[in-house]
């Protein structure tokens, strides 16, 4: 980010101009979004070339994560948080959408109750708890998806950086909020669905959410939302905020003697991404069709950091290919060798660590930085 | 010293006619009394140790201070008590006659005008020098506004201003990491003029400098007294002697002396326990 904009010019066009990985990461979205509906849907079933609807939802699953990881590169690789929690915002965006799908079912649920979804009915409940209410609206949904993990992050970081909380003590804490969410989703009486979460989803908005045409949207609009992600982090990046709050990662006491107020820096791009983390769950509970407390398991967010370390931290597109090439040896080697998934990842991360301090992208021989 | 308009400085810098000076929001200090620095018995103990023991000290507008004394008398305490780092046990620090520092935070002194410059030089190692000047410059610093502000004419022609100033118009788009140990310094010293304080609090500017830097950088300092407020922490007896007016001895977090270099250089309490003569 060492290019200066001239007087007038705007902060974005420049800041992607300079950009190379983000062009070539913007350039494979656009690319993906028209050959996936065409392999998947024109050519038919039985041809070499066709996609099957299960590899479009792995995709787009792969782009959730994406997702997700840029949230996390955002707080880590620009501003030094190491955020061990972040699951816990994708899962209640995951959560808040699953609300709604759940509501969707309707009288179509095994009790054929046409409000209570089955897990109420089968806990002898009578009514819907007061914050089921309102969630039959996908408006009012699309809403609770970046609310409920901005309020959250808000609260919790309003306590943490005013006190100070950095470093290591940071990131137990934010495994300990993760931790402790999973254990309130666990118990039936939150109304959550308990230890099974939701699922059994039928639709979205009236379509039937197992069609291919439906797993297509699904993915397109997973595609549309990671790029409009990444260019919304790139903008914010580029901004002088952006450049405020890699001050503050790498001279935290500068910053504020030159009069920044270091935690409300911290808190905006805190919330920023944890409502980053929302969309990405809210985008990948309907391609996957549940949601439960698992999501919120501490080991899941420690896999996000390990994906974010591996693609090349505080790069943004490092994130995303960390994400998918992760993710994809991991549903390789889950099925070929699943025993040692867990070792492989370890040593993974200590080789990233060792060997590849950039990441996978700090192979791609560096372009000359253009200055001037 | 006196600042007739449009004077230019040994090194080129233009003290101009200040008008509204400040564009931050913060409150400007009354003062009509013409101190600028209340330091009034301070004290400040860290597990028993005094690093401060009654502290007083009053700072002159525009007036170029020293304050010199061996490790340990409260210097760097002193300017941490002053910035907001550290809050005294007991005492009290104005600035101006309305501006109470003890009940602010560290950002909210910087953009009431206390410019502080570290003993090591901090800079922002992974911007450039522009960019670490831009952020330095006094502005509404509050998120939203930063998030979309844009450098105007103006703003982009001081940073050039204080680039020459500095030095370091070579150097601009360079990392701040990849300088020398001098010329971070002098970037350092350069972000305090971005803030556009009232008050330079500098500690220790010429360690590890070169004798020609360390000569440019006391040029610096005498030319910014007048329009500014500064207060130098100082080991080095040769720069103190070639810049001062008043000098300020602490010792064990008080006040020993206090006059100009060679009444102070002649106070047998001084001579005792710093100068060792």
């Amino acid at each position: 980010m060492s290019t200066q904009t001239m007087t007038g010019q705007g902060v974005l066009i420049p800041a992607l101009k300079a950009d190379r990985g983000g062009q070539v990461l913007l350039a494979l979205l656009l690319i993906a979004a028209v050959v996936v509906p065409i392999f998947n849907l024109m050519i038919p079933e039985g041809s070499f070339f066709h996609l099957s609807t299960y590899t479009v939802t792995l995709f787009g699953k792969y782009l959730c994560y994406a997702l997700l990881a840029i949230a996390v590169d955002l707080v880590w690789g620009y501003c030094g948080i190491l955020s061990l929690g972040h699951t816990a915002f994708f899962a209640l965006g995951g959560y808040a959408i699953g609300m709604y799908l759940m509501r969707q079912i309707g009288p179509r649920g095994v009790y054929g109750n046409p409000i209570l979804p089955d897990f109420m009915v089968f806990l002898n409940w009578t009514e819907l708890p007061w914050f089921w209410e309102g969630m039959n609206h996908f408006p009012v949904a699309l809403l609770m998806v970046v609310l409920i993990p901005g309020l959250l992050a808000l609260g919790f970081g309003w306590l943490a950086f005013r006190s100070r909380v950095t470093g290591v003590y940071l990131s137990i804490m934010t495994q300990a909020l993760t931790f402790a969410l999973l254990l309130a989703f666990f118990r039936n009486e939150m109304g959550f669905g308990g230890n099974n979460g939701l699922t059994d989803f039928k639709e979205l908005l009236g379509f039937d959410l197992k069609t291919p045409g439906m797993r297509v949207a699904l993915f397109i609009t997973t595609v549309i939302a990671l790029a409009v992600g990444y260019i919304g982090c790139r903008y914010v990046i580029a901004s002088r905020l952006g450049r405020v709050v890699q001050g503050i990662r790498d001279a935290e006491g500068r910053t504020r003697f030159i009069g920044y107020q270091v935690e409300s820096y911290k808190l905006w791009i805190w919330v920023f991404s944890a409502m980053l983390a929302g969309i990405a769950g809210a985008l990948y509970v309907p391609q996957v069709g549940i949601i439960n407390p698992g999501e919120f398991a501490p080991i899941n967010s420690i896999e996000v950091v390990i994906w974010v370390a591996v693609g090349g931290r505080g790069t943004l597109y490092g994130a995303v290919a960390g994400a998918v090439l992760v993710n994809y040896a991991k549903t390789w080697f889950t099925a070929a060798f699943p025993e040692i998934w867990l070792y492989a990842l370890g040593a993974l991360f200590v080789g990233a660590t060792l060997f590849l301090p950039k990441g996978v992208v700090g192979l791609i021989p560096a372009r000359k930085v253009k200055t001037a | 010293m006196s600042t007739s308009p449009a004077t230019t400085g040994p090194i080129g810098l233009r003290t101009k006619p200040t008008g509204k000076r400040r564009s931050t929001n913060a409150p400007s200090p009354d003062l009509s009394h013409n101190i600028i620095l209340y330091v009034e018995g301070v004290t400040k103990s860290f597990d028993g140790f005094k690093a401060l023991n009654d502290l007083s000290l009053y700072i002159e507008t525009g007036e170029l201070r020293c304050v010199i004394g061996p490790n340990g008398a409260g210097k760097t305490t002193m300017m941490d008590v002053i910035t907001g780092k550290t809050t005294p046990d007991t005492g009290s620090v104005w600035f101006g006659q309305t501006i109470d520092l003890l009940g602010m935070s560290e950002p909210e002194i910087a953009q009431a005008g206390i410019g502080r410059k570290f003993q090591k030089p901090t800079v922002f190692p992974e911007h450039s020098v522009f960019e670490n000047l831009e952020l330095a410059m006094a502005c509404d610093k509050s998120v939203w506004k930063i998030l979309f502000a844009k450098l105007n004419a103006v703003q982009r022609e001081r940073i050039d201003e204080v680039l020459g100033i500095i030095g370091l118009k070579d150097h601009r788009f360079g990392k701040a990491g990849a300088l020398s140990h001098g010329q971070k310094q002098w970037l350092e010293i350069g972000m305090l003029l971005m803030q556009d304080p009232l008050v330079l609090l500098v500690d220790e500017p010429v360690a590890g400098m070169t004798p020609q830097e360390t000569e440019r950088t006391a040029e610096l300092l005498v030319s910014l007294a007048g329009k500014h407020s500064v207060v130098v922490v100082e080991h080095d007896m040769n720069f103190v002697r070639s810049i001062a007016r008043k000098v300020t001895v602490l010792h064990e977090g008080h006040v020993l002396a206090e006059g100009t270099m060679d009444e102070v250089q002649n106070d047998p309490q001084v001579k005792r326990v710093y100068l060792g003569e």
